[in-house]
């Protein structure tokens, strides 16, 4: 099989993409892949080249890439360095690493320390979540003077949980 | 603050004293990687961008309680030998040594704590311990990080934890170390199997300067890859389990070694003796593989054990920097060999011949007049 671009030399790259669910079939030699920069599967659109040989098409790609928008991180600078630009990133680029995760950690959760300040309101939050169970509890078996004592408790702890969220 | 030259002529701390299985394990160390929630990763941020952020943290952490009487320096105000002698040291790493404006390090008088500012994350921190330690060690820079979190925010999310600029140090953030002297299993020929075992159950060996470095002086750094999905306790819990059993097939293969060929082991001791104490040219490397046959001699009795910490101290003092900074100039490749060799000779003068009858036993072979 002979190559698309070239229509000289054997093919050797077969690429697939399937674009607005048509499905694009290329065949290319080594030389011409390398020129059209398909070893950079972020940077290039089967369809565009496809269509005018990629003149200029690569930048027109450029706008659709996933980037972060607190430091301008991109997918294939982030897939290039395999760092990320900021901690926001991975709220961004964070959702498409569990394969990646998978293959370089024991697991994709953490478990392990929790900062101080966090680790008091998280336990706060799940006492007033406790809490607001049992006053419901307390309401409907009309045992109101239980639930006077955890409406003033809820009020306390909701409160505090509210200022701390301000510092 | 500590002046340069002070942080030079003390001994860390580590050197000192010994830990827990200190003939086979020098050091036990941790370090933390920690990131500001708001701005941009050192690597990705902007140079003015990066000199706030030091600004912004080392101030904070020569405050804190651990650090009285530190040694804090931005990174630009120390030339390229000062910066190679605190990675000699293995209170900087290669990668920040590489970094000039926007980089500080922050150290504590006993060189066990050692703080980066702006390596690959906001925060590089250190704890360093004498011998198999790691609880220790993670306890006190678990302290340090924690009273650290009281002044800033760091970036930190519950499904990943703190999060890094490589997703590699993602969860905890934290690397676990030992530095293993294993010449025994290099002789044997056994330690590639010991590196390939601990490789399948998710650890890292090293060589003695960190990734991608050789092993030499047959040194080895044991650490594990993963950070997230598994606690910081439990993480030391499996790595201290595996050095365990590696310090095991180490004493193993010294006894094997001692019944098997004792000559060959005199030989060993021997010629690194003769080496240290006459030679008047040595490269690094040869120095280093002899000085890591001293120390195997005074493990096992050949020479006197107390001089296992002046071998601990000569396999940093004979590396690069350290020489030129006793010359207090530049020197070349030539003029450091000479250099190491005289300072080997003056250093290990008072040494002993080695008592070989402690490997060979009493034999026919021994010589009357050795004593025992």
């Amino acid at each position: 099989m002979k190559c698309d671009v070239c229509d000289d030399k054997t093919a050797t790259v077969f690429l697939t993409q399937i674009v607005k669910g048509n499905m694009q079939k290329i065949n290319l030699c080594e030389n011409c892949a390398k020129e059209k920069g398909v070893t950079d599967p972020t940077g290039f659109q089967l369809a565009d080249m496809l269509l005018g040989f990629g003149q200029g098409a690569r930048v027109e790609t450029q706008p659709m890439e996933k980037s972060c928008a607190a430091c301008g991180m991109t997918q294939s600078t982030f897939r290039k360095t395999g760092r990320l630009g900021c901690a926001a990133c991975y709220s961004v680029f964070g959702d498409g690493m569990d394969g990646l995760l998978k293959a370089m950690h024991k697991g994709t959760r953490h478990i392990g320390k929790v900062p101080a300040h966090l680790s008091t309101r998280q336990a706060d939050e799940e006492h007033l979540a406790q809490l607001r169970t049992a006053l419901d509890d307390a309401v409907s078996k009309e045992a109101y003077e239980d639930a006077a004592r955890l409406k003033s408790e809820i009020a306390t702890l909701e409160k505090s949980l509210k200022q701390r969220v301000r510092v | 603050m500590m002046k340069f030259t002070t942080l030079l002529r003390r001994p860390p701390e580590w050197m000192e004293h010994d830990g827990p299985c200190r003939d086979i394990v020098l050091t036990s160390r941790i370090r933390l990687a920690r990131n500001l929630e708001g701005p941009a990763f050192p690597g990705w941020a902007k140079k003015e961008d990066r000199i706030a952020i030091m600004q912004e943290l080392q101030p904070r952490i020569e405050s804190l309680s651990g650090m009285k009487d530190c040694f804090s320096e931005d990174l630009s105000n120390l030339d390229a030998i000062r910066k190679q002698v605190l990675v000699e040291k293995h209170l900087i790493s290669r990668e920040q040594a590489a970094k000039s404006a926007g980089s500080a390090a922050v150290i504590n008088r006993e060189q066990s704590l050692s703080i980066m500012i702006n390596e690959e994350d906001h925060l590089r921190m250190q704890s360093i311990r004498s011998g198999l330690d790691l609880v220790a060690a993670h306890a006190a820079l678990d302290k340090l990080d924690t009273e650290l979190e009281e002044q800033v925010r760091f970036a930190w999310d519950k499904r990943f934890g703190y999060l890094t600029a490589c997703p590699t140090n993602l969860g905890t953030g934290m690397r676990a170390s030992a530095m293993l002297h294993l010449p025994a299993l290099v002789l044997g020929e056994q330690v590639n199997q010991v590196i390939q075992a601990v490789n399948k159950i998710g650890l890292a060996v090293r060589g003695l300067y960190g990734e991608g470095t050789e092993a030499l002086a047959n040194l080895f750094q044991v650490s594990n890859q993963h950070t997230l999905g598994e606690r910081e306790g439990d993480i030391i819990a499996r790595l201290e389990k595996v050095i365990q059993q590696i310090i095991t097939h180490e004493r193993n293969a010294r006894r094997k070694l001692l019944e098997d060929s004792p000559h060959k082991i005199c030989d060993h001791i021997g010629r690194a003796y003769a080496a240290l104490r006459f030679a008047h040219i040595i490269e690094s490397k040869e120095a280093l593989t002899h000085l890591s046959m001293l120390r195997m001699g005074a493990d096992m009795g050949v020479l006197p054990a107390s001089e296992a910490r002046l071998i601990d101290t000569l396999l940093v003092e004979i590396q690069p920097a350290h020489l030129q900074t006793a010359a207090q100039r530049k020197l070349s490749g030539e003029e450091r060999d000479i250099l190491r060799a005289e300072v080997l000779r003056r250093r290990l003068h008072h040494l002993p011949e080695p008592d070989m009858s402690a490997c060979t036993g009493p034999g026919p072979e021994t010589p009357p007049d050795v004593k025992a």
